[in-house]
């Protein structure tokens, strides 16, 4: 800034520009019993596969989870203020628990200041849960916050979302909302460079909430699409 | 005796264990004109005795709106009043707002319990000079609560506060255990013969009172004038629907249409088999 020999050190810009440690795509997706989300365990630090066992989803209360894509530490400080939040209602003792709808709307309401201060938690967020009837909703880092039978972060809004809306009925047994999900992120392997193979499905039912511990999904390479050798030039679609 | 050293603080103990500023500003509440409440399993009613303070002025409003789920009725410095509405319905407001969804009423009770408990802990404030009867509807069902100027807060079936509410209180007590299985209509009327009791001498008219409902998919209202008359007039004319429901009505009902059948002065009464009408009467 100055030529001068001494400078003067300036405070630094402590608003996030820019997210460092990332998740990639959370799925989430209404059916039959009620909603499922689904997220690969993987936080990659720019190019680099960095963290393999990333919880990015978390429940909340008793009847909501909270599936994140984005930078992971801002998702740790989401997960913080929903604890305070819980802890309020705790502590309040008159056996009132926020809905998952209301959570959604704390978060955005949380997302959206965060913008307007021009410091936003670099997430995006999906919030499911069930309570009485299944409930989905987005919220991101700039405050957009909307419901959807099912909705995916990141890549998946353009890798994913094609094959769910083939797919997706209200009525989806538990096994096919499954193999719906693994299949889209099964694809998210295949394509998007930030992904891993090591997935959890969780779900939120009139039974309550569970997420599954992660295990690694089938994948396939030998087809001609990866392999150069059994050159595919133009049967695919592609030229390359 | 020993009132008057220890009564000029509201942050200064009697011997006796008690706040005496704190117990003057309940007295206010109960100088001021009555206001009851009463719910059943789908509703809850507020009634209040209307005072103009002279025949050339409109009387003081003491029903207000919260929000679409939440009203309140006020007895005392009605001024105080209206500023603790306020703060109910930006509560109320914010809520919305963040959480998109209505405040619970037993929060915002405590929430007013809290701020007026403030008062009585701070030299340099007074206590609010006004009682308020809180009908709300949440996921739990209807409620009734109370909030006293000393920062207590308490749920009720029925109540009433403020002057001569011991009247309303006595008829509430009689009745309240048929309460919960009212209509809106029988709700509304038992309302109305309790702000009766409170009035005594005077007729009852829209001009002496006010009621409003809130109800399960029914957002709270204050009856206009109009419907309010009407209901006064179902009280004291008969009315074939009344007595039908009478006769197919409870065994308590039924008991109580007998001993009125009894002193059989206008031959059919309304409103849950009550016989309140005849003992006005009589």
């Amino acid at each position: 800034m100055f030529s001068s020999a001494v400078s003067t050190t300036s405070a630094p810009n402590t608003r996030t520009s820019q997210p460092i440690v990332t998740g990639t795509t959370v799925l989430g997706i209404k059916y039959a019993d009620g909603v499922m989300l689904a997220a690969d365990t993987l936080a990659s630090y720019g190019s680099l596969a960095r963290y393999n066992d990333v919880r990015r989803i978390q429940k909340v209360g008793s009847s909501t989870l909270i599936g994140a894509s984005g930078e992971i530490s801002d998702f740790q400080s989401v997960l913080d203020i929903l604890e305070g939040m819980t802890r309020e209602d705790i502590n309040l003792d008159d056996g009132y628990t926020r809905t998952p709808a209301e959570i959604h709307g704390y978060l955005r309401s949380v997302m959206y200041q965060r913008r307007n201060k021009g410091n936003p938690l670099w997430n995006q967020l999906l919030v499911a849960g069930y309570r009485e009837k299944p409930f989905l909703g987005y919220v991101d880092l700039i405050g957009t916050a909307y419901e959807e039978n099912f909705i995916a972060t990141g890549f998946g809004a353009y890798l994913a979302i094609p094959i769910i809306r083939d797919r997706w009925r209200a009525d989806l047994s538990e096994g096919e909302a499954r193999a719906l999900v693994e299949d889209c992120l099964r694809v998210m392997y295949y394509r998007d460079c930030r992904a891993s193979n090591r997935i959890q499905i969780a779900k939120a039912t009139g039974a309550g909430v569970s997420i599954s511990e992660p295990y690694v999904i089938s994948s396939d390479w030998e087809t001609a699409n990866f392999d150069i050798r059994h050159s595919t030039r133009g049967s695919d679609g592609s030229s390359w | 005796m020993f009132r008057n050293q220890y009564d000029t603080d509201v942050t200064t103990w009697s011997p006796a264990g008690r706040l005496h500023q704190v117990e003057y500003a309940m007295e206010a509440v109960k100088q001021g004109s009555a206001a009851i409440g009463l719910r059943s399993k789908t509703h809850v009613v507020l009634a209040t005795v209307n005072k103009a303070s002279s025949e050339l002025s409109a009387h003081q409003k003491k029903l207000f709106k919260i929000d679409n789920h939440i009203g309140i009725a006020m007895a005392g410095l009605t001024a105080d009043g209206r500023v603790l509405s306020r703060y109910m319905r930006s509560e109320c407001i914010n809520h919305h707002f963040v959480f998109e969804s209505p405040l619970p009423v037993g929060r915002l009770v405590v929430q007013v319990a809290d701020k007026a408990q403030v008062c009585t802990q701070r030299s340099w404030k007074r206590p609010y000079g006004v009682g308020l009867l809180v009908a709300g509807l949440d996921e739990t069902g209807p409620h009734l609560y109370q909030n006293c100027p000393s920062g207590n807060y308490s749920e009720y079936q029925a109540f009433a506060i403020g002057s001569r509410s011991q009247a309303a209180k006595t008829y509430l007590e009689r009745k309240f255990e048929t309460f919960m299985e009212c209509t809106k209509e029988e709700l509304i009327r038992h309302a109305l013969f309790a702000v009766k009791e409170s009035l005594q001498e005077e007729e009852l008219s829209s001009g002496n009172c006010g009621v409003a409902v809130v109800g399960i998919d029914e957002p709270f209202v204050v009856l206009d004038p109009k419907t309010l008359q009407s209901y006064i007039e179902s009280l004291e004319t008969g009315k074939e629907e009344q007595q039908t429901m009478e006769e197919t009505g409870t065994d308590d009902r039924q008991s109580l249409q007998v001993q009125h059948e009894g002193t059989g002065s206008r031959g059919i009464s309304v409103g849950a088999g009550d016989d309140s009408p005849t003992d006005m009467e009589t």
